[in-house]
């Protein structure tokens, strides 16, 4: 009894102090896995191989480097038999182990003997080792030359524009069937995407046109106080937010918002093959899907914009009062006169245009979104970065033709 | 006097292709009005490529698909258009208009191409619904039925304008086997009672053979048609190893002669 107890005591001590070296570092050596691996030649032509211990993946595995330098070594072996008897448990460890080995005999033309191992182990190496055909559609090219993948992007440019074209062309023929009272889409999702468009889209237009508003005010203050001007804060900040930043700012939050989320709302639809269904139906998924995106975009975009300005006014109003001191009254007039109506016309013209460019990117990327769920995120991504990059694109546009025209 | 029915569709020499990857060639066969075609094969060897085709939904890069003798991709689009609203489709997924009621799915071809008042639309939806069983569901949207109850709000959609030819992409995936054979026997009484041309795609054996007046097998690696015929036809009668590996789930590779017992047309191993 007492010597039972002093095996135990001994056995739980050992394992103690062997989990004490290892987490410490203390052991050179690598953890030692209850398997193991043996070899002794019942004839000078046979390698039996002595499998014992649990060969499990969780508790480790013996390293085969020594069984394959027995095959490489002695050239004379013909046959690889097995020894199993002192194997415990096993799981695929021990099932990579056989595979390797019986591919390293095939390729020495040596013969692997698996009859006495256990079943079980014999019928997963009949599983693992079928032989499955693999069909290659097509043999892929090994290098492709400079000159062909030059090629190849040129042509994928060429595919771009043709089906943003061809969408285009869509976008307009639907357009013209609405103008013409022909078109066919539901008044109920028309109003739910104007609402999605404007309405649920304030806060986030509100919080970032104040602190553009504030941002504008600060910069301001830099120059113009050096001068003892920081009255003119008023002009800088209305005429800026009214003319160009109020749009622009709006155009980019609605480009990650609305834009993103027509993208993936349609592409979606696309995987799903709801837009098939519109297709054999006969109904336009253009006419009936993008039309009312576009125009609700169009429609809300100069709305948004207008109350962007006024809220980033109302944030440089903020900073120039509190901070800085200024005369409320005097701000206002100055804001009040520095802002022409034509500044305000420009504004609005950048807002509707950026409403087309958002509704047309979204749409587009969602429209030639492949069927599958990584395409989705990958369509809601490119109507994003398309959508900012026709924004900047056309305000720079913008810009210049009211330089070259005066206004 | 046994009276021979005329094709109502035929797919003459239909080639198809993905870019320059050839799907599959040569393919020709007919359907017959009052009749289930089934166009069976392995996965990946082109069936639903076959359907995008025959639907309207992707040309084929040679030969011709024919509606009551008219050939469909010859044609202009608004010629194209009239035939597609005689097509009824139950898509593999359904493809319902998710941000659209049951009711609202069904009703959306009714509003558009009948000429019916509202309450008249309401009536049609509501016995289409009956019919696949979903009475009394208009109301609910497809994210709160099961993949079933979707399928057969799916099928009420696509006979909602009593199409003249409905096709079915796979119509038991997903489904559990009482759902499967009860879609099954759905399709049967459509067929007697819309008395449509009716192909279904599918690769489940139950169905095939539960459903298969006369069908139509496809193999990825010849990519083109290997039989045709009834399918328990071609099981009995066909001597290629691929057409008995496919029916029988690769168990056997030939059969012994039986004598057949079809209720179709003579099996024909090509």
């Amino acid at each position: 009894m007492l010597l039972g107890y002093e095996a135990v005591q001994s056995v739980a001590f050992r394992n103690s102090l062997f989990e004490l070296t290892y987490k410490l570092g203390l052991e050179n050596k690598a953890y030692m896995p209850s398997s193991q691996l043996s070899f002794d030649y019942p004839s000078s032509e046979t390698l039996r191989v002595k499998l014992s211990g649990e060969w499990q993946i969780s508790v480790g595995l013996p390293s085969d480097n020594e069984c394959l330098s027995q095959l490489s070594s002695n050239k004379e072996i013909t046959e690889v038999t097995f020894e199993p008897s002192g194997l415990n448990k096993w799981d695929s460890g021990l099932l990579s182990f056989l595979l390797r080995l019986i591919k390293e005999c095939g390729k020495r033309n040596i013969r692997v003997n698996r009859q006495s191992l256990p079943e079980g182990i014999e019928r997963l190496l009949i599983l693992a080792l079928r032989e499955h055909k693999v069909s290659v559609p097509q043999e892929a090219p090994i290098a492709i030359p400079l000159l062909e993948r030059a090629g190849d992007k040129v042509l994928q440019i060429q595919a771009g524009f043709v089906s943003l074209f061809n969408f285009l062309g869509d976008i307009a023929v639907a357009f013209s069937r609405f103008l013409s009272g022909k078109a066919y889409f539901r008044g109920d999702d028309f109003r739910a995407i104007v609402q999605r468009c404007g309405a649920d889209a304030l806060g986030l237009v509100s919080l970032i046109s104040v602190l553009v508003g504030i941002i504008l005010a600060f910069v301001g203050t830099i120059q113009l106080q050096l001068f003892g001007a920081q009255i003119f804060i008023a002009d800088i900040v209305g005429i800026a937010m009214v003319r160009v930043m109020g749009a622009v700012m709006t155009g980019i939050i609605m480009s990650g918002r609305t834009g993103a989320s027509f993208a993936a709302e349609l592409g979606l639809m696309q995987a799903n093959e709801e837009i098939d269904a519109f297709k054999t139906l006969g109904i336009s998924p253009v006419e009936f899907l993008v039309m009312p995106r576009v125009l609700a975009l169009m429609i809300m975009m100069p709305f948004l914009t207008l109350y962007a300005d006024f809220m980033g006014i109302l944030g440089g109003f903020f900073v120039s009062t509190v901070f800085l001191g200024l005369n409320p009254v005097e701000y206002l007039q100055h804001t009040q006169s520095a802002v022409r109506l034509s500044n305000l016309w420009i504004g609005l013209a950048h807002s509707f245009v950026f409403g087309i460019i958002i509704g047309i990117a979204g749409c587009l990327r969602g429209m030639q979104c492949a069927r599958s769920a990584e395409a989705v995120g990958e369509a809601a991504t490119s109507a994003v970065v398309t959508a900012i990059t026709s924004i900047v694109v056309a305000t720079a546009l913008i810009t210049f033709v009211c330089q070259v025209l005066g206004v | 006097m046994e009276t021979i029915s005329k094709p109502v569709i035929q797919v003459r020499d239909l080639g198809l292709s993905y870019d320059d990857y050839a799907v599959m060639r040569g393919l020709n066969f007919s359907v017959n009005k009052n009749e289930i075609f089934v166009v069976m094969g392995g996965s990946g060897c082109g069936k639903s490529t076959l359907l995008k085709a025959l639907i309207g939904l992707k040309s084929p890069v040679e030969g011709e698909v024919l509606y009551e003798g008219v050939s469909f991709w010859q044609q202009d689009e608004d010629k194209q258009q009239g035939i597609m609203r005689r097509l009824g489709i139950l898509y593999q997924g359904g493809a319902l208009w998710s941000s659209l009621t049951l009711g609202e799915n069904v009703a959306l071809p009714l509003e558009l191409y009948a000429k019916l008042s509202p309450p008249q639309v309401r009536e049609v939806v509501e016995l289409k619904l009956s019919l696949v069983g979903l009475s009394g569901y208009a109301d609910f949207y497809p994210a709160q039925i099961s993949g079933g109850m979707r399928k057969r709000a799916a099928l009420a959609r696509a006979i909602a304008l009593d199409p003249d030819f409905i096709f079915f992409d796979e119509p038991s995936s997903g489904l559990d086997p009482l759902s499967a054979r009860s879609l099954d026997e759905l399709i049967l009484q459509l067929k007697d009672t819309l008395r449509a041309a009716i192909i279904v795609v599918t690769h489940e054996l139950a169905s095939i053979f539960t459903i298969g007046d006369n069908s139509v097998l496809l193999d990825a690696d010849s990519k083109s048609m290997i039989a045709i015929g009834n399918p328990r036809d071609l099981l009995n009668t066909s001597s290629d190893p691929r057409v008995i590996q496919f029916l029988t789930r690769g168990e056997k590779t030939s059969l012994p002669r039986l004598p057949t017992g079809s209720q179709g047309g003579q099996g024909a191993a090509r």
